[in-house]
């Protein structure tokens, strides 16, 4: 139980992929102005990416290995996460045109959101256990969707701050995205896996 | 050659279970028209005038949908609808035409009136009271300035007047304090929307 709650931990907040290794850059900028449209995109990102990693562990200890097949590794890893994007672009359209309209043209783009190939690749190196792989898919989606909503409401508040003329919009962000990637070093060292 | 055999197959059928369950999919997740046009049909406020331009407000939600027509074009809707179906959209809101900006109210000439009904089938928002061969009047607070009313009078006795600010949106005027104007900014905003 506590290898688990140290996965969690080690995912979201030690080795969390936007700030630490600066991966999913693009949505992380790209989707951040509104809090609403965050968090929409953290649900669909958190959906792909623990299925994704799932998918990938399957695929990996099941066909990759067996039949030694490893260098197909990344094609196979990308034609999950493309599957599982139209997937989740059919499901959020029926279900919330809203939100559907918010994301745009983001939602096609998760597929290539490097965190979710990262995460997968990343993920069947360490050469873990179903549970503890999947777990680490989610906490590395939980990570992604935390730094992402933490940001999105520091932009909203930021258009109402006094920022200088020169640094408006995206430099201010970029400026906030470093601070917060320095806050989350103070995590580094916090669990060992 | 086994390798070769292994990849290909492994691959192909993989992709292949891939394609069938995205199809499956497709057929679950069928969205029956565009979603976006009954959203922005709910917002606006179905009184059929026509002074958007479009035939209605069904085909103006269409329009606005595929982006062909601007948000600020429902003058009924007032300010209040434009905030919300600019929200819906994701687009800045836009400020009202120039009509919006003198609200305009239809005023039947009483004693003209010859009680013949058709201004109340003609009024998409039931703002006309009266009976057969009783004069008719128009109820000020629920007109929307939409002159659908004007054109089926035969002997013409409804005008479009500029609609007077109702002693129901009055009030004493505020000392000058943010809370007061942040009341004062809500008030004129319902005034501007009824």
């Amino acid at each position: 139980m506590t290898e688990f709650a140290l996965i969690l931990v080690s995912a979201v907040l030690v080795n969390n992929y936007v700030l630490t290794k600066f991966l999913g850059i693009c949505p992380f900028l790209g989707v951040s102005g509104k809090l609403e449209t965050a968090i929409g995109m953290s649900f669909a990102v958190m959906f792909v990416m623990t299925l994704a990693s799932t998918a990938s562990w399957l695929v990996q200890t099941y066909i990759l290995v067996p039949l030694d097949l490893l260098y197909l590794q990344t094609i196979f890893f990308i034609l999950i996460i493309a599957s599982l994007v139209q997937f989740i672009e059919m499901m959020i359209h029926k279900t919330s045109p809203v939100l559907y309209q918010a994301l745009g043209i983001f939602l096609p783009l998760i597929t290539t959101n490097c965190a979710v190939l990262g995460v997968a690749l990343l993920n069947v190196q360490q050469e873990q256990g179903f549970i503890s792989s999947v777990l680490y898919g989610f906490g590395a989606a939980l990570g992604f969707a935390l730094v992402l909503v933490l940001f999105s409401g520091l932009r909203e508040r930021i258009d109402y701050a006094p920022v200088p003329a020169v640094f408006k919009g995206s430099p201010v962000a970029l400026i906030t995205a470093g601070m917060m990637s320095l806050a989350f070093m103070g995590f580094s060292g916090l669990v060992k896996l | 050659m086994t390798q070769f055999v292994a990849a290909v197959s492994s691959l192909g059928a993989f992709a292949l279970v891939a394609g069938i369950i995205l199809a499956i999919a497709q057929k679950a997740f069928r969205v029956e028209g565009d979603p976006m046009v009954e959203k922005i049909d709910a917002l606006l406020p179905q009184t059929q005038c026509g002074q958007c331009g479009y035939p209605g407000c069904k085909p103006y939600a269409e329009a606005v949908a595929s982006g062909e027509a601007d948000v600020n074009h429902c003058v009924p809707g007032g300010e209040r609808t434009m905030l919300q179906i600019a929200d819906l959209m994701g687009v800045e809101p836009k400020s009202l035409e120039e009509e919006a900006a003198a609200p305009m109210l239809a005023f039947i000439r009483e004693d003209e009136c010859i009680g013949c009904t058709l201004c109340i089938k003609a009024c998409p928002v039931d703002a006309i009271v009266g009976a057969p061969k009783q004069y008719h009047t128009v109820i000020a607070d629920h007109c929307t300035g939409c002159t659908l009313c004007v054109e089926p009078c035969p002997v013409d006795c409804i005008d479009m007047l500029l609609k007077p600010e109702l002693i129901e949106h009055w009030a004493w005027p505020l000392p000058d304090t943010t809370r007061a104007r942040l009341g004062q900014e809500r008030r004129s905003q319902h005034a501007g929307a009824a």
